[in-house]
């Protein structure tokens, strides 16, 4: 009866979406107005929605969105940001890969993971004025035009 | 204002601090625009960009970093957190002490909203490494179809076979060497 009513809770919490080794990420928070620009079509930034590489995040000045990525590393961003995934291979045997992201405006937070970790040319972060290296880190971005 | 125009991005708002992480060193942060790069090595160091072509560095702090990112910080998903279940030398048994473990497991599964589930196997250095690819991937689907057995949704887990390559104690190769034996199960 116990394991019969852990399982159920499990299913509930596990809810509908379900993942698959392509994927680059999932959403794990997201809060006000936040969606996903895929192939011209936008969708809600909802927990549980697979990201993909070629995805874009875009919030509101309500929205925040956190995603955690196949090789572990955590992304979020805070309100009126855009968030380009341009890049993501992940070999979970090697850890050997390409995270390459661009953030185009906002803000940004990142915990780096497996790939940065195992080569730290692995990763990268474009804002439109830099480009980030990282080293096996936690760092922070802000861009955007002067006011 | 042509000019501007022309120039793109002419004068930014750009910050970049490096935090001081949770492992032993912060690691290192490169921020490079135009011909300029400056490195964050130190925690809290920051740089700043106010435009393309222009970087300097300078100390921020804790409470800065809350106003200016505090949103962003919040919506940070939590860890991933590791069990570890260990195995007689050579199979796929279970070491007899690993059974605890997965009550523990459960209560974190519980805890997460949209948990995902890694099972990454693990070997010693007895063997060559295409030997223990194929043995730890093969340790990871066991426990794999146990957690599924357990209840827990098929689709939510994934496999991976890490071979010798991340010892949990360092050893010559051809060194029998139970700790290292081991799946380990991440919960993200």
């Amino acid at each position: 009866m116990k394991s019969a009513l852990i399982a159920l809770t499990l299913v509930v919490a596990f809810g509908v979406a379900l993942a698959a080794a392509q994927d680059a990420g999932q959403i794990k928070t997201s809060k006000g107005s936040a969606q996903i620009e895929r192939s011209g079509q936008k969708l809600p930034a909802t927990v549980g929605q697979v990201v993909h590489q070629g995805d874009v995040l875009v919030t509101g000045a309500d929205g925040s969105v956190g995603i955690t990525f196949r090789d572990n590393s955590l992304v979020s961003i805070g309100p009126d940001s855009v968030l380009a995934i341009d890049r993501f291979v992940f070999d979970s045997t090697t850890h050997q890969g390409a995270f390459e992201s661009s953030l185009k405006q906002g803000t940004l937070a990142v915990v780096s993971g497996k790939l940065a970790k195992q080569s730290p040319e692995s990763m990268k972060v474009r804002t439109p004025a830099a480009i980030l290296g990282v080293r096996g880190t936690e760092f922070l971005v802000r861009t955007g035009p002067k006011d | 204002m042509a000019l501007l125009a022309l120039t793109g991005c002419a004068t930014r708002n750009d910050f970049y601090v490096l935090l001081p992480g949770k492992g032993p060193s912060p690691g290192a942060l490169t921020v490079t625009s135009g011909n300029e790069t400056h490195t964050l090595d130190q925690p809290y160091a920051a740089a700043r960009v106010s435009r393309p072509g222009s970087v300097s560095g300078e100390k921020t702090s804790e409470a800065e970093v809350r106003q200016t990112f505090g949103p962003a910080l919040a919506a940070q998903p939590a860890r991933p957190v590791s069990f570890y279940l260990y195995f007689l030398q050579d199979t796929d048994e279970f070491a007899p002490e690993s059974k605890q473990v997965v009550s523990q497991l459960f209560a974190e599964i519980a805890r997460r909203p949209a948990p995902e589930i890694v099972v990454i196997g693990h070997t010693d250095r007895v063997g060559s490494v295409p030997y223990n690819d194929a043995l730890s991937l093969r340790r990871a689907e066991r426990v794999r179809d146990e957690l599924v057995k357990l209840g827990i949704p098929r689709a939510r887990i994934s496999v991976a076979g890490r071979g010798e390559r991340e010892p949990e104690v360092p050893t010559a190769d051809e060194v029998a060497e139970p700790r290292n034996r081991r799946v380990e199960i991440n919960v993200r």
